[in-house]
């Protein structure tokens, strides 16, 4: 693994910005790069489904027009020198191209960045679009990652969310992936949903366990404002799961994932030992990262900064030589010290007390004595190693837990 | 209009002095606008509306808390000039003395009437007050201008709820400055002139006192007998202290120095005088050289009543509290204060209220004015205790509250309330009192439907939400006032508040054995209600002499992280916490629990509808 001498990104990152403070991410650990990521969005989807608040658009027609910004952006983007360790290609549902055309963005990025060479490549994609041209196309382009939108393997709840697939399809789609050479597969699930019971719940997890991914991302439904089921619970045609089943879904099946040989490594990122995501883990560390495409957000290790959430907009600014970037924040060192805490509650690993101390120049284990005593008489935190980290139920009431 | 610069005699006979009395939001304010527009005393450009409503918390919650004062100079159809001097009247039981003293300022009042409201409770507690006060009262009906308007109606109602002769109503509307030129004549009319000799000993009436920070303690007063001016020594009868007057003069807009002031005058005083704690509302002013035999009737000496200790919620806030209750004494001498310290909540000061009014409008007060962020304990009134070595101590603090072997005696102030109210009221009121502990009552009908009713009481009882069910059960209509009479004697217990096993000092409160467990029941549910859920169980118990008599319980919430936490999901939930720091930061942390401010005021509410 390639290490970086100076502990910097090398070369410029984000509008030529040198940043002695970040590149390596103040929670970043001493085996990772500090390399940064590189994040591209797919906005587009087949369907919308009610329950996702994230980007998209449904007129596959604008497919060419976006690549061709995207090609675009990329040139805006285009720094001699930066070198990324991960690539993602989330979305929408990057899978609705054609092979051909994500063979072409994959080369895109290829000729304009330098990837390691064991970059971690993520794609996703939904179950029915995978096939074996698909997936041989993927494979040939060097990914290395397949992250499956499962969601659900009961039917019923499939309709529910609204999603295009089938039970069936999910289980051919592992399959197909396996035997096309796939040995890095993330399955995503989501429960708490309105009416889903935990039995139902636990036997699609099991089944999920059974068709051996190396990630799992376990999601409880989250209400997004403006999506058709935030409308429909609004009226009270669906309800959530209370507080105490919420909780019992959560932390229940992180006893199930972990018994099954899984780490919780996040609230809700489930690995194998040393299948966790490289690329999302950047966001929790405050490692830089570059997103390309509508939407996509960016991080300078300072500065975060925002696409367009709009394809149009998106269009219209490239097409006038413009780079598509609806705002961007500076972040203060409060800001960036409450960032660190958070991020840092989310994740098994936690907080390194003495890397905090020294970044932020605040000493947690002296100025909160009080309250971390409680939390971890409480079972919530505990200190190990130098690393203060949440346990199972911590993990539950993480937003919380940064409040301290 | 009159160019105010001219000359005028202020002859007595030329005087009136008024005041307007109406029930909240009937329009007084807009009514002292146009009499000062119309008088000429302020021209259409630099008009400010409300003008007499100097502060924003008085206008939000529509209420006037300090007299003021304004002289309107007005040529009379007549022809003859006269000078009408408006006093501007507080509103709320805790300021009736200030009230009073305004009113005996005064030779009479404009009772102003909504046209689409009609007679409402204020408007006849009002006018009880004025009719005490022997003034002549003119009724006036407001916003005559209102599509609702029903002013049929409420004539009648003037001769039927007010019992006042009909025929001498006046129609207005202050919004669109109708009808208001007739209210000064009437004024002129029917008002009659201030009585007094100028060339007797001065008496001066004391109704309200204001800090200057050019001029020091700015004193308004109604002068009843005599003249005071420039270099005289003035005395004030209450605690003979003397000093050497500088300047005298009345207020337009702006004060406006005079010559002197006479028999009649409604003007202020600057005597070099510090503090406004120096000089009582309600006191005489007399001439060191030549004072007058007897102070003029009506003092009494105003003393809080209420105590609660106030702490930044930052410690390091202290010193800006300090300063800020230092310049805000300044202007309320009502209100005192002293160093003061908690266990739970630190460095603070213990204060005194004139009421729970009083207290509110401290509190918010210094958080807007000087932006502070603070914690009051529960607030309690003064007790007293005869100890077994002979010595009687005052404790109003629960945490001096003195060791229960050493008590013989415990006592604690009684009052008796003066209410007025509608007959239909009588019985839902003598409920309320006799649950507050109410004894002694007196009983009778001044007016055919008409009770007055008086009742002896514990000031403790009364002292907290007893105002506001006394206005719920007479639907606003009943009108409520007290006085302080004795000591009596009563069986007392110190109840204190355990949150996770740690007494919180800042809740304690001082009460009567036999309604201990009831207070302590209802301590631990409202603390229940305002105490925001936790990352562990929160228990709440309320013990007397470490026997736990009450308790409840707030769960731990098991779940309250987001889902996703990538890219585009980190700025949204950092602001999210960002505005979740803010709000705990009016909480104060206790142990490990988040307190808020609400929680210490919430605690002494009963159970009521």
């Amino acid at each position: 693994m390639r290490k970086s001498v100076s502990g910097r990104g090398s070369g410029k990152i984000l509008s030529g910005e040198r940043d002695s403070a970040a590149g390596r991410g103040a929670n970043a650990s001493p085996e990772e790069t500090g390399l940064p990521g590189l994040y591209i969005h797919i906005p587009f989807c087949l369907r919308k489904c009610g329950y996702c608040s994230f980007y998209s658009v449904t007129d596959l027609t604008q497919i060419p027009a976006f690549l061709e910004a995207l090609r675009r952006e990329i040139a805006f983007c285009r720094f001699d020198g930066t070198t990324f360790d991960t690539l993602y290609i989330g979305g929408g549902t990057p899978s609705v191209l054609a092979a051909a055309q994500l063979q072409g963005l994959l080369a895109d990025i290829r000729s304009a960045f330098t990837l390691t060479p064991d970059a971690e490549i993520t794609v996703e994609a939904n179950p029915a679009d995978i096939n074996g041209g698909l997936l041989t196309a993927l494979r040939d382009s060097g990914v290395n990652r397949l992250n499956i939108g499962v969601q659900s393997l009961d039917d019923g709840l499939l309709a529910f969310l609204e999603r295009r697939h089938e039970r069936s399809q999910a289980l051919f789609a592992v399959a197909d992936a396996r035997a096309a050479g796939f040995d890095h597969i993330g399955l995503d699930l989501i429960h708490g949903v309105p009416g889903q019971t935990l039995a139902s719940w636990f036997a699609t997890l099991r089944e999920a366990i059974a068709l051996n991914p190396d990630h799992l991302s376990c999601y409880q439904l989250t209400l997004e404002d403006g999506t058709p089921l935030a409308e429909r619970c609004r009226r009270g045609e669906a309800v959530l799961p209370d507080e105490a089943l919420q909780s019992d879904f959560f932390l229940r099946t992180s006893e199930m994932l972990e018994d099954s040989g899984y780490i919780h490594y996040e609230v809700s990122n489930f690995a194998r030992p040393g299948a966790e995501s490289r690329h999302n883990r950047k966001y929790w560390r405050h490692t830089p990262y570059i997103g390309l495409g509508p939407a996509a957000h960016s991080f300078s290790g300072r500065e975060r900064r925002w696409n367009r959430r709009s394809l149009d907009a998106y269009l219209r600014d490239l097409a006038a030589g413009r780079r598509p970037v609806e705002a961007s924040e500076l972040l203060t060192e409060e800001q960036l010290r409450l960032e660190a805490l958070f991020l840092g509650f989310r994740t098994r690993r936690g907080i390194h007390l003495e890397q905090f101390k020294s970044r932020y120049g605040q000493d947690l284990l002296a100025e909160k004595a009080e309250i971390l005593k409680k939390l971890t008489e409480e079972g919530l935190v505990e200190i190990r190693d130098g690393f203060l980290r949440p346990t199972r139920t911590g993990m539950a009431v993480a937003d919380s837990l940064a409040l301290i | 209009m009159i160019n105010s610069s001219e000359k005028r005699p202020y002859l007595m006979d030329n005087i009136r002095n008024f005041s307007i009395i109406a029930h909240i939001d009937h329009g007084k304010s807009t009514l002292a606008d146009r009499l000062i527009q119309y008088a000429g005393v302020v021209d259409d450009r630099n008009f400010q509306d409300q003008i007499l409503d100097n502060m924003d918390i008085e206008r939000e919650r529509g209420i006037t808390i300090k007299s003021q004062a304004i002289s309107l100079p007005y040529r009379g159809k007549d022809g003859s000039a006269y000078t009408l001097n408006l006093i501007d009247t507080p509103g709320h039981v805790d300021f009736t003395y200030e009230v009073s003293r305004s009113l005996a300022s005064c030779e009479g009042v404009l009772l102003l009437i909504d046209a689409a409201q009609g007679v409402q409770a204020q408007t006849l507690a009002n006018l009880y007050l004025a009719m005490e006060h022997d003034l002549a009262v003119i009724p006036v009906i407001n916003k005559i201008d209102l599509p609702s308007a029903d002013v049929e109606r409420v004539i009648e109602q003037i001769d039927s709820e007010l019992g006042l002769d009909p025929d001498t109503h006046l129609k207005c509307s202050a919004k669109e400055g109708t009808g208001i030129e007739e209210i000064l004549e009437a004024i002129i009319e029917r008002i009659p002139p201030p009585k007094g000799d100028p060339e007797a000993p001065l008496a001066a009436l004391i109704f309200d006192a204001k800090y200057d920070s050019f001029r020091g303690t700015v004193i308004h007063c109604r002068i009843f007998a005599g003249t005071v001016k420039a270099g005289d020594i003035i005395r004030l009868v209450y605690n003979n202290a003397t000093y050497r007057v500088e300047e005298v003069g009345h207020f337009l807009l702006q004060r406006q120095k005079r010559e002197s002031l006479s028999a009649g005058d409604v003007g202020y005083i600057i005597a070099g005088v510090k503090t406004v704690s120096d000089v009582r509302t309600g006191d005489t002013i007399t001439l060191e050289n030549r004072p007058c035999a007897k102070p003029l009737p009506g003092f009494k000496e105003v003393k809080p009543v209420v105590f609660a200790s106030i702490y930044p919620i930052a410690s390091d806030d202290y010193e800006n509290l300090a300063d800020s209750l230092d310049k805000f004494k300044l202007n309320d001498a009502s209100f005192i204060y002293e160093k003061d310290s908690s266990a739970a909540l630190g460095q603070g000061f213990r204060c005194g209220f004139l009421g729970l009014l009083h207290l509110d409008i401290v509190q918010e007060r210094l958080e807007r004015e000087y932006d502070l962020s603070i914690i009051l304990s529960v607030p309690s009134v003064r007790y007293r205790f005869t100890l077994k070595d002979g010595t009687v101590i005052f404790v109003d603090n629960p945490a001096h509250y003195p060791e229960p072997m050493s008590i013989i005696k415990s006592e604690e102030p009684y009052i008796r309330a003066a209410m007025m109210l509608p007959e239909r009221y009588l019985g839902a009121v003598m409920k309320l009192c006799m649950e507050k502990r109410g004894v002694n009552s007196t009983l009778n009908y001044p007016n055919p439907g008409r009770a007055e009713l008086s009742y002896e009481m514990p000031l403790a009882e009364v002292i907290f939400d007893f105002y506001d069910r006394f206005k719920s059960v007479t639907q606003g209509y009943g009108s409520f006032d007290y006085d302080l009479i004795d000591y009596r004697e009563s069986s007392l217990a110190l109840l204190d508040i355990l949150v996770n096993g740690e007494k919180v000092d800042a809740l304690s409160q001082i009460v009567h054995r036999e309604r201990a467990r009831a207070r302590g029941l209802q301590a631990c549910e409202r603390l229940k209600e305002e105490i925001p859920r936790q990352m562990f169980k929160i228990a709440i118990q309320g013990a007397i002499g470490g026997e736990i008599i009450s308790r409840s319980t707030i769960s731990a919430f098991r779940k309250d992280v987001i889902a996703k936490c990538y890219g585009g999901d980190i700025t949204r939930k950092r602001k999210l916490l960002e505005k979740q720091k803010k709000g705990k930061k009016r909480m104060k942390m206790i142990g490990n629990v988040s307190i808020p401010q609400s929680a210490f005021l919430a605690v002494l509410k009963s159970d009521t509808e």
